[in-house]
C-alpha cells in the first residue's frame, strides 16, 4: 500500500491532499474537499453521475485514481454558476424541466458543457450520442435533450 | 466498491516503467487509461500488488506519421486519436471502431494501446486492428519487437505480450490508393460492448477492390480474421459487391465449437449476427468508396 501527496486544482483552488493510491478521484472530491455535488451512482463506469472535467475533458471520476490526477485541473458542478446565476446549461435544465430526482443531473450537466464546447451547434441526435455515458431513470431523456438544445441556443446567442 | 490496496508508481520514461515492472514484488499491472483495469479492480476481479501508471510517459502519447503510415502511441486516448483525424483517412474502419468504444467520457480516458493489450474479446478494436493490418510494437528486456495483429491476440485477455514487456506503439499502414472502411456492431444492451462487431477495410484502385481486410470481435475468445470474406471482396468491382452474399461467407471457416456462448447470446445466435453484421459493414464500406 502506498500513500501519495497530490496537488489538485479544483474549481480554481489548489489543494494538497494525502491519498492512498487506491482512493478514487470522486471520493477525494466528496470526502476530502467536501464537494458533494459530484454524485456516486453505479460505481462501475456506466451511469456518469460522477462526471467531472479533468484538464478540460469530461471523465467519470469513479474510474480515475486521485493519484493519477496529480497536477491536474479539475472542474466540478460547483464551478459552473456565476455568483448564483446559473450557467446556461443549468438554466436550460431548469427551463425545460430536465430533471426530476436530480441525482444524475450534475453528471449530465458536466458532460453537456464538455460536449457543447466542442459542438456548439449540435443536432438532437448528436446530443443523444453525447449523453450515451449518462443514465437517467426519471425523465426518459426527452427533456434533457431539450435542455441541452436550449442551452446550445443560449450559448450561441451569448457568443454573438 | 473499493479496490484492494496496492503500491503505485508513475514513471516518466519507458525505461523507468520497465524498471518499475522488474523491481516490483508480486503481481504487477500496467495502468494506461484504466477503463478496463480500474472497474476490474473495483469489482475484485483484479488485485495487483503493484500498479505502474504509464500516464506520465509522454513518449507513449500521440499520433505520428511514419514512412509506412501512422504510429499511435500506446497511451493515446481514443478521443485524441479521433481529434487528430489522420487515422480516419489512413484506416477509416479502425477510426470507426475507436469511435464506437464506450461513451464520450470513456473515450476521453481510455487508450488504444491499453485496449489492445487488455484483449477483451468483446472490445471494438481487435477486428479493426486485423482489418487494418495493424502492427503492435512491444518493448521488453531484449529491446523492442513488432507483432502483427494476426499473431497478437491469443485468447480471452491473452496476447503475445510477455510478462516483462509493454506495448509502446500501434502502427497502421497507409495503403497506396483509396481506402474505404466501416465498422458495425451489435452492442450488448446492458454494457454496450460488442456482442459481435465487424470491421471492413477496402483498398480500391479505379473502382476495383485490390485488397480487403475483414476482422471481427465478440465472436470467439479473441479477434478473428474473416479470410473467406476478404477473398470474396478482393479483385471485385466495388459496385458489383453483393453484401448479403458476402456476409454469408463470414461463418464459412468458423469453428462453431469455439464461438462464444453465454448469457448475452448463444453460439448459434452469434454466428447469425456475424453474417448480418458482416453484410452491414461490407455494405457501408462499399458505400464509402468514392
Amino acid at each position: 500500500m502506498s500513500t501519495h501527496e497530490v496537488t489538485l486544482t479544483v474549481n480554481g483552488d489548489t489543494h494538497e491532499v494525502s491519498v492512498e493510491a487506491r482512493k478514487l478521484l470522486v471520493h477525494v472530491l466528496r470526502e476530502d474537499l467536501g464537494l458533494t455535488g459530484t454524485n456516486v451512482g453505479c460505481e462501475s463506469s456506466l451511469c456518469g453521475a460522477c462526471t467531472v472535467h479533468l484538464d478540460g475533458d469530461a471523465v467519470k471520476s469513479c474510474t480515475v485514481f486521485a493519484v493519477q490526477a496529480d497536477g491536474s485541473d479539475i472542474r466540478t458542478i460547483e464551478s459552473l454558476d456565476d455568483d448564483g446565476e446559473l450557467h446556461p446549461v443549468q438554466a436550460g435544465f431548469e427551463a425545460e424541466h430536465g430533471l426530476q430526482c436530480g441525482y444524475c443531473t450534475p453528471g449530465m450537466v458536466m458532460t453537456a458543457t464538455d460536449f457543447l464546447a466542442e459542438h456548439p451547434d449540435p443536432d438532437r441526435e448528436e446530443i443523444r450520442e453525447a449523453l450515451e455515458g449518462n443514465l437517467c431513470r426519471c425523465t426518459g431523456y426527452q427533456n434533457i435533450v431539450n435542455a441541452i438544445d436550449t442551452a446550445a441556443t443560449e450559448l450561441a446567442s451569448e457568443g454573438d | 466498491m473499493f479496490p484492494d490496496s496496492f503500491d503505485y508508481h508513475a514513471p516518466t520514461t519507458v525505461e523507468d516503467a520497465r524498471a518499475a515492472m522488474a523491481d516490483a514484488d508480486g503481481e504487477v499491472e500496467l495502468l494506461a487509461g484504466g477503463h478496463s483495469l480500474i472497474p476490474a479492480m473495483k469489482s475484485g476481479l483484479s488485485s495487483p500488488d503493484v500498479l505502474v501508471d504509464l500516464g506520465d510517459v509522454t513518449a507513449l502519447d500521440g499520433v505520428e506519421e511514419t514512412d509506412d503510415g501512422l504510429a499511435i502511441g500506446a497511451t493515446t486516448t481514443y478521443a485524441d486519436v479521433l481529434a487528430d483525424g489522420r487515422l480516419g483517412t489512413v484506416a477509416p474502419a479502425f477510426a470507426a471502431a475507436i469511435a464506437a468504444v464506450g461513451d464520450r467520457q470513456v473515450r476521453n480516458r481510455g487508450t488504444v494501446g491499453g485496449n489492445l493489450a487488455h484483449a477483451d474479446p468483446a472490445s471494438d478494436l481487435p477486428g479493426a486492428a486485423l482489418a487494418a493490418d495493424a502492427t503492435v510494437t512491444v518493448q521488453g528486456p531484449d529491446g523492442s519487437r513488432e507483432v502483427g495483429a494476426d499473431e497478437f491476440f491469443l485468447g480471452m485477455y491473452m496476447t503475445d505480450v510477455g510478462p516483462e514487456e509493454l506495448v509502446t506503439t500501434v502502427s497502421v499502414p497507409d495503403r497506396d490508393g483509396e481506402v474505404a472502411g466501416a465498422y458495425r456492431k451489435k452492442p450488448s444492451p446492458s454494457s454496450g460492448y460488442a456482442m459481435v462487431g465487424v470491421a471492413v477495410s477496402l483498398t480500391v484502385d479505379a473502382g476495383t477492390v485490390v485488397d480487403a481486410g475483414v476482422g471481427a470481435n465478440g465472436v470467439m475468445d479473441h479477434g478473428i480474421r474473416l479470410a473467406a470474406v476478404e477473398a470474396a471482396l478482393t479483385d471485385t468491382a466495388a459496385e458489383a459487391v453483393d453484401p448479403a452474399a458476402v456476409g454469408e461467407l463470414a461463418t464459412e471457416d468458423l469453428d462453431t465449437d469455439l464461438v462464444m456462448d453465454d448469457l448475452q447470446a448463444s453460439a448459434e445466435f452469434r454466428a447469425a449476427l456475424l453474417e448480418t453484421y458482416t453484410e452491414r459493414a461490407v455494405a457501408d464500406a462499399v458505400d464509402a468508396v468514392a
